[in-house]
């Protein structure tokens, strides 16, 4: 590729690239992670062989892009422009996909079907999952092939940024960035444009940091790997902006070391867009330099802390210090430095292009734009979602994501990761934003949402996260360190029948005091799961202590497998149960040994007659 | 020079002090645990927390570790202070008990009781010992390893170190290790005996001809009369 010069060189590139031919119908495949790890490298190889054999190179276009988000039914397939989508399709059905696209038939049988009401949808725009939602950023992951710069620049990438610097107003750009109202996608909400304000007016001296939180170290969250692999080049374009505004000199990159495919992707981008001239001392003839370094994390959930995540950077250990001085004062090295998370860095070529009163007009007041959600747990449609801002839980659970997966109520769902908090279902009416969320005792956090239903132990949710947490924490402050490990004993003592009356109190003490006295962000918000559930559901917590009970079916020692009289004596339990704890005579009502039942389940999924009773 | 406000009272200091001084300064008590004077502040016992800000926004930090500033108002024995204190001296008689510095701590602020499973830690990953060697000794022999549970102050990989010169610097800080003992009555002691002599790293061997560098105390009173 040849170097690009000046901008007037990127104008002549993109008449050059975007024709206005009318282009062959394309059959797209998302290839993230979850992508592949659901077979699309079998469909890609298929599609690859049935074109070339056939000789269809010149008919039908094939592209391969990061994750759609409509990950429930990956491996999935979407032909262009005719928008028809393809579930769970299988290796063998691929050549049949491709005949189709080339005779333009619709295949009937291998289109999405709602299982609640058997309508069958050929686009994937009328699909319920995708009809709420707002894909500004997703959207581009069906367009884009992530290693191929050209293909960014055809649908309209590296615009923003040329046009920025061909009109050569930094301060006009933090202007509109705080025009629209963008906060920060990280969790905190902290608004970008107020951020950046702070750092440009930092003095220039030995130079001025930009980093891109890509540590995503919440469990469940994904939304931040499927931008890093399928738009990589967003991230640089809206870094790139972001350095010619705030006047920084350097980026960097972290990402998580459990990401491999974000960071092989990222590298081709990186080479792509130096070789192009957009990173880079004296951009196109411009004047203005920067380029982009990747640090790769090594497994810390604390190092997505802001100033955990500068000493890691910086070699040492990924822990916490106090702040003031804070990283816009000092950060990287004792340099200023801007940390925004990847959807952030996103959404800026986004508000750039498009403007920020269009930006606006998406979201309800201080809370502009729109979020992505990984939608899992025991909901019918998981996947990542991306909604406007103000759209309420309901919309997100019922109509998005289809209602509860199991035969079972949804009960609540926890947003925000381990630092936030569950939200019962009579508070579905809340809609998302930073501060509705905040009020009712959770947080937005990076965007996770995980769906609790009836059979879900809200005290063994509240254990999950503590023990992720306390596992995590640095260790640095006695409070957190041991008040996490303590709230563990306690929360352990409850799900195994130990627990007392007076623990339930001393639980609550020490979650606020950990809560006050900690000095990051991962202290500050690890007794949320705790506190909400105790908010919540304080009457299952009652249930585990006085009546050594739990009414979810979970806590494997508060819980009896009984065989009901539903039995018809067929001995497929006895068979299937690895402690021979079933004992019984062939037609006649078998019986569980209860003192060598592990509950390990085996009965229950080998029972035809739902004869397993748990109480 | 900046002017803040603690406990009602206005204190001018210059810049770099930190609210721990400033409230010293003026003879406010607040107790700490990983503070030493002449070691760089870390903020790891959290004892020092008090309380800054006004209305929601009020918070608790450390201390030890925040820096003065112009207009501060600062409430070194609120309620929500005196609760954490408590309840943070509880988890440190939970973890470690026979220790004297913590004993006397607890009775200071009337905590007789702590309500976890007990445990005998021998160290409280104050971090004392780390700043002493690196910052008093200039060895930098020891330092903190892993995280969480698992967070050890040692030697990089446990290997005997040859950069520490057996000054006993470690020992001498570490508040776990602390027995001033001052019971001149057998039957009243109430600390655990020299069994507390536990170095982070150093090989113990070499430490058992050495004498004690504590002042006659009861354990050894006791020895001597069995003898």
């Amino acid at each position: 590729m040849e170097k690009l010069t000046s901008t007037n060189n990127f104008n002549s590139l993109c008449d050059i690239i975007t024709t206005s031919q009318e282009k062959p119908p394309t059959i797209v495949i998302s290839a993230g992670t979850c992508g592949q790890a659901s077979g699309a490298n079998d469909l890609i190889r298929v599609a690859k062989r049935e074109i070339l054999s056939k000789k269809l190179s010149e008919k039908i276009c094939l592209r391969i892009t990061g994750c759609h988000g409509f990950c429930e039914m990956e491996p999935s397939v979407l032909i262009e422009p005719s928008r028809i989508f393809y579930p769970k399709v299988t290796p063998e059905d691929m050549a049949k996909v491709v005949e189709s696209v080339k005779t333009g038939d619709v295949l009937e049988e291998l289109l999405f079907v709602d299982s609640e009401t058997g309508t069958r949808y050929e686009k994937q725009d009328d699909i319920p999952f995708f009809k709420k939602q707002v894909r500004t950023i997703l959207a581009k992951n069906e367009k884009i092939d992530p290693i191929r710069i050209y293909n960014y620049i055809e649908n309209g990438g590296y615009r923003s940024l040329v046009d920025t610097l061909e009109q050569g107003e930094p301060s006009r750009v933090i202007t509109e960035i705080k025009d629209s109202g963008l906060r920060g996608r990280g969790g905190a909400g902290f608004p970008t444009g107020i951020k950046w304000d702070l750092l440009a007016n930092q003095k220039n001296g030995s130079g001025k940091y930009l980093v891109c939180n890509a540590d995503e170290g919440d469990p469940g969250a994904y939304m931040d790997r499927s931008v890093l692999e399928g738009n990589p080049h967003s991230i640089i374009e809206g870094m790139l902006i972001g350095a010619y505004a705030t006047g920084a000199t350097q980026g960097v990159i972290y990402v998580r070391k459990e990401y491999p495919l974000a960071i092989k992707h990222f590298i081709i981008a990186l080479r792509q867009a130096r070789e192009l001239g957009f990173l880079g001392t004296n951009i196109l003839d411009t004047g203005f330099s920067f380029d982009i370094d990747i640090v790769k994390g090594a497994g810390a959930f604390v190092c997505g802390e802001e100033t955990a995540l500068i000493h890691s950077i910086e070699g040492k250990m990924g822990e916490p210090r106090q702040r003031p001085p804070f990283p816009i004062q000092k950060g990287i090295q004792g340099k200023p430095t801007a940390i925004n998370n990847v959807e952030t860095w996103a959404n800026i070529p986004v508000i750039i292009g498009d403007g920020a009163k269009k930006f606006k007009k998406v979201g309800v007041r201080n809370n502009a734009g729109t979020k992505i959600f990984s939608l899992v747990g025991k909901v019918k449609y998981t996947g990542l979602v991306e909604v406007p801002m103000g759209i309420s839980i309901k919309e997100i659970v019922y109509d998005i994501g289809g209602g509860p997966s199991g035969k079972k109520n949804i009960k609540a769902v926890q947003t925000g990761g381990p630092s936030g908090g569950c939200i019962p279902t009579e508070l579905f009416d809340t809609p998302i934003s930073y501060d509705s969320l905040a009020k009712v005792g959770s947080i937005m956090g990076s965007g996770g949402m995980i769906v609790m239903d009836e059979s879900t132990c809200m005290v063994d949710v509240a254990k999950y996260f503590t023990n992720f947490l306390k596992d995590e924490s640095c260790g640095k402050c006695f409070t957190c360190r041991k008040g996490n490990q303590r709230l563990f004993e306690i929360l352990d003592d409850f799900t195994h029948g130990r627990g007392e009356k007076e623990q339930l109190d001393l639980l609550e003490g020490l979650a606020h005091v950990i809560k006050d006295t900690t000095m990051c962000g991962l202290g500050q918000t690890a007794p949320n799961p705790v506190l909400s559930t105790l908010r919540y559901f304080r009457d299952e917590y009652k249930t585990h202590i006085d009546k050594k009970q739990c009414p979810a079916g979970v806590c494997k020692d508060l819980i009896h497998y009984r065989i009901n009289d539903n039995c018809k004596g067929c001995g497929l339990c006895i068979k299937a149960c690895p402690q021979n704890a079933i004992s019984g005579k062939k037609k006649e009502k078998h019986v569980i040994d209860e003192d060598n039942c592990i509950k390990c389940g085996a009965c229950i999924s080998v029972c035809k007659f739902d004869a397993v009773s748990v109480t | 020079m900046i002017t803040l406000t603690i406990n009602g009272l206005q204190v001018s200091v210059e810049e770099g002090t930190t609210l721990l001084e400033a409230a010293r300064f003026l003879g406010f008590p607040i107790p700490t645990l990983c503070y030493m004077e002449g070691l760089s502040p870390y903020g790891a016992c959290r004892l020092c927390v008090v309380e800054i800000g006004d209305g929601p926004q009020a918070k608790l930090v450390s201390s030890c570790t925040y820096p003065a500033e112009e207009g501060l108002q600062v409430r070194t024995a609120s309620s929500r202070v005196i609760k954490a204190r408590k309840m943070i001296l509880e988890l440190l008689l939970a973890s470690c008990p026979q220790s004297k510095t913590i004993q006397d701590l607890a009775a200071k602020y009337e905590v007789r009781q702590q309500r976890f499973k007990q445990e005998y830690e021998d160290c409280i990953l104050c971090g004392l010992c780390v700043r002493m060697c690196e910052e008093q000794m200039m060895a930098k022999a020891i330092g903190f390893r892993s995280r969480g549970e698992n967070r050890s102050i040692g030697t990089p990989f446990d290997i005997k170190s040859d950069v520490c010169r057996l000054c006993g610097g470690c020992m001498y800080v570490c508040p776990a290790c602390q027995l001033r003992c001052t019971y001149t009555e057998p039957e009243k002691a109430i600390c655990g005996g020299c069994a507390n002599l536990s170095p982070p790293c150093v090989e113990k061997e070499q430490f058992d001809d050495m004498m004690c560098y504590m002042d006659p105390c009861v354990a050894c009173e006791i020895e001597k009369k069995e003898k």
